[in-house]
């Protein structure tokens, strides 16, 4: 069989624990234009993602192999790349969004026209809002199987979890729900690590040919001692090809860093595309927010991410559709709550705003303090503000807060009544 | 009564001369908890709000007779924090930390199961028995003593829950927060098994959220083994698949575990009502007493 394209590159960019539709898909029917929207998500909080190329590096120094690849970042430079790697080559997007493929981001070149074409083409398109500002060109490979393997966080057991499968190419997830027993699995000893008797087991549970079982034990071994020093949150490669020479090779890879611990990777922490996300992601970014945005008009902050969580459901248990999610976090001063202001005032989508904060170790008179600030830029208040202050400091904060610049609430559930009631004013 | 803390509870502060850890210690006095020691390398001899500071935990513990710890430790540092109060065979550790590396807590997760110690967190507000004794964040005068027990993943959501049941004049017997991150020390299962056991505990509140399958699983211990009547609420019900809400365990995933309705449905099948409204958790709750 000769693969035009890494089949599940077509459908984009993909990770364990993290799709919105799962959808199993013939190997053989799989086109560029594939439906599948797969979720993946840009500048998310506690995670730093690597674009594929950078995994592919790091993989291929740990002695993983992978195809002929070469990064570039104008078409010169994928003419150059293909010259280097021969045709039929594919064309891929690099950026942190799921669906690269189906949105036109993966192509496969046949001869330099094509090329030339496809570059002009990908280099700098929007996909769902981001720049394609590099794109990976790489040989084709002639492959005979694809399998899975993968290493994440079992969340029950609290150990790391090694998973190999023979269904590759195809959303492991899928293969999950519906053929459970075609993922081999073996629970790590964080202590120990990955032994290498249970990287064969998985292996040979999983059912991979014998002809190529110790390489690809091999790998997965490799992939676990990057998993650990790296302290990866997820590590994948789908799919993993045996040629038609029975030679085995990474055709994917995905890696997801945990950003609780980039103090101590300051290598893969210069790796991050900070361009990689939206305007008010990035600005969230600077300020430290926990922020995601979302496709309503009621603008939400608050602090500590299950009452903000909670607030975000009552917008829409009250008839409301929520903006974003913004997480001041604790113990906020009053220049961090302007800031969070500030930002949602500037996204054009939110047409009224709910300030909700319940102060355990943020004090209610910081946050009044810093919403008269955000509103002293102002002289028309831009949007409504309905806010409301409980916990500590709540009375002083009361006494500072402009009321007649904000509207004032005493429990959550009126404040969040009055913002949605606000928001459809707008409209009006 | 409460449980796994009460005025009994001798406390020894790991960080105790940190910003956090200096601030919460005062709170912390000044609500009655027995804080009997601080413990932080270096600065041994030293005295900081009138709590007497070794070296090590385990000086603290020999010293002072300490049964527990609170960590306010710095994310880098606080699994060896953890480990160190694991190591002085206390009853208790509450740790506070945000943003401790996973890779750390799944060694701590593993260190867990070979010692008696309980752990409450890591990313949490901490424990409070009202009218006795606080270990953690939570603000104080919010709480009053009463017959509900209490166990959440989330700080803010716990403190509205309880100003709900505050405003019905429901009080407390304990209340939890477990923390938001994905590899805890102590589960919703942990907490509601000692709650069934606590005399004085007549109806439980737990406030779950996306993420994870903690919340399908106490369902399936409520439906086992508790007469205590259980009301819940569930965060994140508009969260959309593959995002973050904040704390990091707080994702829905793409098999459609860890959803919203996954976790109300569980909890519905469990005769466990599921609020659509934080009041009308504790709504439920008045119901029950």
């Amino acid at each position: 069989m000769l693969s035009p394209i890494y089949p599940n590159e077509a459908r984009g960019n993909r990770r364990i624990g993290a799709v919105t539709s799962v959808r199993r898909i013939p190997i053989d029917s799989v086109s560029i234009g594939d439906e599948r929207d797969l979720y993946t998500l840009p500048s998310v909080t506690e995670t730093m993602r690597l674009h594929e190329y950078q995994a592919k590096e790091l993989f291929a120094d740990a002695g993983i192999p992978v195809p002929d690849s070469q990064r570039a970042t104008s078409s010169d430079e994928v003419l150059t790349a293909v010259e280097d790697i021969g045709y039929p080559a594919a064309i891929k997007a690099q950026v942190h969004v799921g669906g690269r493929g189906k949105a036109g981001g993966i192509k496969i070149a046949g001869d330099k026209q094509e090329a030339k074409a496809y570059a002009e083409e990908i280099l700098g398109m929007e996909i769902k809002g981001y720049t394609v500002n590099s794109v990976l060109v790489e040989a084709s490979v002639d492959f005979e199987n694809e399998l899975y393997i993968g290493i994440t966080m079992d969340r029950s057991s609290g150990k790391p979890v090694a998973m190999v499968s023979t269904e590759g190419g195809v959303d492991i997830e899928s293969v999950a729900a519906e053929t459970p027993d075609a993922i081999a699995r073996e629970h790590i000893d964080p202590v120990f690590g990955l032994h290498p008797y249970q990287a064969r087991r998985a292996v040979y549970d999983a059912g991979v040919p014998s002809d190529v079982a110790s390489d690809v034990a091999h790998i997965l071994s490799t992939l676990y001692t990057q998993y650990e020093s790296a302290d990866a949150s997820e590590i994948e490669i789908n799919p993993v090809m045996i040629t038609t020479d029975r030679d085995v090779v990474a055709a994917d890879a995905v890696m997801n860093i945990d950003e609780d611990a980039l103090f101590r990777q300051p290598e893969l922490a210069s790796m991050e595309d900070t361009a990689a996300g939206d305007d008010l992601e990035i600005k969230a970014d600077e300020y430290g927010f926990d922020y995601v945005r979302l496709d309503g008009d009621v603008g939400i902050i608050g602090n500590g991410a299950g009452l903000v969580m909670t607030t975000l459901d009552l917008v829409d248990y009250y008839g409301g559709s929520p903006a974003n999610f913004l997480d001041i976090g604790g113990g906020a001063k009053a220049e961090r709550v302007a800031n969070a202001l500030d930002m949602v005032f500037t996204d054009d989508n939110v047409d009224a705003i709910v300030f909700n904060i319940f102060g355990g170790i943020t004090r209610g008179d910081e946050v009044a303090t810093g919403i008269n600030e955000a509103l002293e830029k102002f002289d028309t208040i831009p949007k409504d503000v309905v806010v409301r202050l409980a916990g500590t400091n709540a009375e002083e904060g009361m006494e500072i807060l402009n009321t007649d610049r904000v509207e004032v609430e005493a429990t959550l559930e009126d404040a969040v009544e009055q913002a949605v009631i606000n928001a459809q004013e707008v409209h009006q | 009564m409460s449980i796994f803390v009460d005025d009994e509870t001798r406390v020894v502060v790991q960080g105790i001369t940190g910003g956090e850890g200096k601030f919460h210690t005062s709170e912390m006095i000044t609500y009655g908890t027995n804080v009997v020691a601080g413990a932080v390398p270096g600065r041994g001899g030293d005295e900081i709000n009138g709590v007497p500071v070794y070296n090590t935990v385990d000086a603290a513990v020999r010293t002072e007779d300490a049964n527990a710890a609170v960590v306010f430790v710095p994310p880098r540092f606080a699994s060896d924090a953890i480990f160190e109060a694991l190591d002085a065979d206390l009853e208790l550790v509450v740790a506070i930390t945000e943003g401790i590396p996973t890779q750390d807590m799944t060694k701590v997760h593993q260190r867990l199961s070979e010692v008696d110690t309980r752990l409450i967190g890591p990313n949490c507000p901490g424990i409070i028995t009202p009218g006795q004794t606080k270990l953690g964040i939570l603000p104080g005068n919010i709480f009053e003593p009463g017959s509900v027990g209490l166990v959440s993943r989330s700080g803010t959501l716990t403190y509205q829950v309880v100003s709900n049941l505050t405003d019905r004049d429901i009080g407390q017997t304990t209340a939890i927060g477990i923390g938001g991150d994905p590899i805890v020390g102590t589960s919703f299962i942990d907490t509601l098994d000692a709650f069934e056991s606590d005399p004085h505990t007549e109806a439980v509140v737990m406030c779950g959220e996306i993420g994870g399958e903690d919340e399908e699983q106490a369902a399936a211990f409520i439906t086992e083994q508790m007469d205590t009547p259980v009301a819940g609420f569930i965060a994140g019900r508009t969260a959309p698949p593959g995002k973050r809400m904040g704390h990091a365990g707080a994702i829905v995933s793409g098999s459609g575990t860890g959803t919203a309705e996954s976790k109300i449905n569980a909890l519905t099948d469990a005769d466990v009502p599921v609020g659509n409204t934080p009041d009308e958790v504790a709504e439920y709750i008045e119901s029950f007493l």
